[in-house]
């Protein structure tokens, strides 16, 4: 086993054990940590694999940003886990029984796991040559060339989540007074303030 | 990319462009005042397109993208229904949406972006294609599904239907990646030539079957169907009639395009999984909806058993089959508009009602629309010589020809199960007791759509509205 090998298995078996704590943890917020250390093993393995770039990307996003706002709305959300996970709890036997046949199944297909003939070869076909071309450059080529389409789906994608989340969010209130930036910047001063000569000693 | 690829996409991109100018133009107008000028517009742009499909597009199929897209006459077939199907459903329920204040301008922005994500699915010649339209149909959908935010059975329906869509999504994809991981390639054409003849390696079965289990999550088939009914319960009623017909016709073309164009070769490996679908939705479809006392959850029931019958055609695995499933779906969105067109209507003292006792002694008070409703049930239930008969028909005739004559018999003992509650919904209109009666108003738009789809059901039996010609080139352009 090479040093490469024995990252992996070491990696591979994190982010599998910290994926089951996720779910087994008690503590929502343990939840999201554990979380967290799925993603940062995750990580490890892209950069195994060479894809240093999806590897930060990874970092940066999961963890920086999507894993942070989950933190937030664990502790915020007022959630009794523990009643919830106590209802579950009635069906985690027939739960089991299916992931145990799942299980079972993928092992059993592991075993007999062949590619086609050409498999290894279409792979390849994609991936420039990792030595002249770096990551950046190479998923550049990729995403803004090859899969362009794919690429202005997902925009729309992101337009339905966006129009969604302020479809179902936002409330226009009456009651709330709102800042009018350009009524503000227009108000004439002379209009605005009134200067008073005040004796002293007297009041206005 | 090259303009030619751009005219392979050429009415998805208009599509998408109108819907962000329409979003532009609904949000600087302020606040829902265009919701009627957009929705009708978006029908317009709907139909339009769909006759710049049917006429305009015209040929032979090509590839965009470097074979990401397909543009064939299967393609064109499935867009055009789903475009003319969104169009009436729109124009059809702007009326109920506007007295329900439901009437938000987004509302047929997110439907155009839906059909966008649609046309998308039923042209994907990549996984990754399927799976990005796929998602943007979804997403739009469960948006609008949660679009009444005030009602608690609104937005759990919306909530049910996002965490088992994500589901679905989740098994969809872990099958693409045993796809990929067997074949090398996430190509169709390449998936085809890695998978060969006879039967499929243990890997690439797999990740076909989970492929299966996700996009039979959105057909809502039997045994992944259990959110369809609380779904379609929840959901405002314009857009339960939505979730009825243009996705179901999306989903079913999408699952044709799958087994026929990247598991082609391994045809006895996903037939038997379709017809297993199949059985168990039709039968659960049938038997489940006799209990049912809301026309939503019942109709909601009807369609699972309906997708049984469509998943029946593809299951014979021939050209026969994918014609009769093209037909069969056509056929069941013109009786699914109708239905809808009228439960819309039905209210007591100015609120909505669904429950089937308000159709109690429905006959006495509006003859006209009780008979246009009992010849849609008929049609629904099969009924010769209805339009919804000779659908059932090109399918059990299809499954009977590719040797599958158990599967056809099955279909057609679980149809007549299913007749049972058609029937007794025109019980209670003729025959009913006089309890807690119903009213039914119609805007003009929807009386019309509601006529002439019943209308529909009787004058198509001649000729089947010439569907079946295109329907054939659209299966043999899969097949071919």
């Amino acid at each position: 086993m090479t040093v490469a090998d024995t990252a992996f298995y070491a990696f591979a078996s994190i982010t599998i054990l910290a994926g089951l704590m996720v779910t087994l943890a008690r503590n929502p917020v343990h939840s999201v940590l554990w979380l967290i250390l799925a993603f940062l093993s995750a990580s490890c393995l892209f950069v195994l694999l060479g894809a240093e770039f999806v590897a930060m990307l990874l970092i940066i996003v999961y963890v920086g940003a999507v894993a942070v706002l989950f933190l937030f709305v664990v502790m915020m959300l007022d959630v009794d886990f523990a009643e919830l996970k106590g209802e579950m709890s009635q069906y985690a036997p027939l739960g089991l029984a299916i992931g145990v046949v799942i299980i079972m199944q993928l092992v059993l297909s592991v075993g007999a796991w062949q590619t086609s003939v050409g498999a290894e070869a279409a792979r390849a076909a994609v991936t420039p040559d990792m030595g002249s071309v770096e990551n950046t450059r190479a998923l550049g080529l990729l995403m803004y060339d090859q899969y362009l389409l794919l690429f202005q789906l997902s925009g729309l994608v992101l337009l339905v989540a966006m129009i969604g989340a302020i479809v179902l969010t936002l409330r226009h209130r009456r009651d709330v007074k709102r800042q009018n930036v350009l009524h503000q910047m227009w108000r004439d001063p002379a209009k605005a303030m009134e200067v008073k000569d005040v004796k002293s000693g007297q009041g206005l | 990319m090259t303009s030619f690829d751009l005219a392979t996409v050429l009415p998805e991109v208009l599509l998408a462009a109108y819907a962000m100018l329409a979003l532009l133009a609904g949000v600087y107008s302020g606040k829902d005042k265009l919701t009627g000028a957009i929705t009708w517009a978006t029908a317009a742009v709907f139909v339009a397109l769909a006759a710049y499909i049917s006429f305009g597009m015209a040929g032979a199929a090509s590839t965009g993208f470097g074979g990401l897209i397909v543009d064939d006459d299967f393609a064109r077939f499935a867009e055009v229904t789903i475009l003319l199907s969104s169009a009436v459903v729109l124009v059809m329920a702007q009326d109920y949406m506007a007295r329900a204040d439901l009437d938000r301008f987004e509302y047929p922005i997110l439907i155009a972006l839906a059909v966008v994500g649609m046309m998308v699915m039923v042209s994907a010649a990549d996984l990754m294609t399927l799976y990005m339209g796929l998602e943007l149909q979804s997403l739009a959908l469960y948006v609008i599904t949660a679009l009444r935010r005030d009602s608690v059975k609104s937005t759990e329906a919306g909530l049910k239907y996002f965490v088992l869509g994500a589901l679905s999504s989740g098994l969809l994809l872990y099958g693409a990646s045993l796809v990929y991981g067997y074949a090398g390639s996430t190509n169709f054409a390449a998936i085809t030539a890695a998978a060969g003849t006879g039967a499929a390696p243990i890997g690439l079965l797999i990740g076909m079957v989970f492929v299966l289990a996700g996009m039979a999550f959105k057909v809502s088939a039997a045994p992944f169907h259990m959110w369809t009914p609380d779904v379609y319960e929840g959901a405002p009623t314009p857009i339960t009639a939505f979730l009825a017909t243009a996705p179901k016709v999306a989903a079913m073309a999408l699952i044709a395009r799958v087994v026929q164009d990247a598991f082609g070769g391994v045809i006895n490996d996903w037939s038997q999984v379709l017809a297993a679908l199949s059985v168990a939705s039709m039968f659960l479809g049938a038997i489940a909806a006799i209990g049912q006392r809301d026309i939503k959850r019942l109709m909601a029931y009807s369609s699972i058993a309906h997708m049984g019958f469509a998943l029946m055609g593809l299951a014979a695995g021939t050209a026969l089959g994918v014609q009769a499933m093209l037909v069969y779906m056509s056929i069941y969105v013109i009786m699914n508009i109708g239905t809808f067109a009228f439960i819309l209507s039905l209210e007591r003292d100015g609120q909505s009602v669904t429950d089937i006792a308000s159709l109690n002694q429905f006959a006495k008070t509006e003859p006209l629309k009780a008979l246009a409703v009992l010849v849609l049930m008929f049609s629904l239930a099969g009924v010769p010589p209805l339009l919804g008969f000779w659908g059932k028909f090109g399918v059990l005739l299809a499954a009977y020809d590719a040797g599958m004559a158990w599967l056809a018999l099955a279909g057609a003992i679980a149809s007549v199960i299913g007749a049972f509650y058609y029937l007794r919904i025109i019980y209670f209109m003729y025959f009913g007791s006089d309890v807690a009666p119903a009213t039914s108003r119609m805007s003009r738009v929807q009386w019309a759509v509601f006529i002439a789809a019943s209308f529909a059901v009787v004058a198509g039996t001649i000729n089947l509205f010439g569907l079946e010609g295109p329907a054939t080139a659209a299966a043999e352009a899969l097949l071919g």
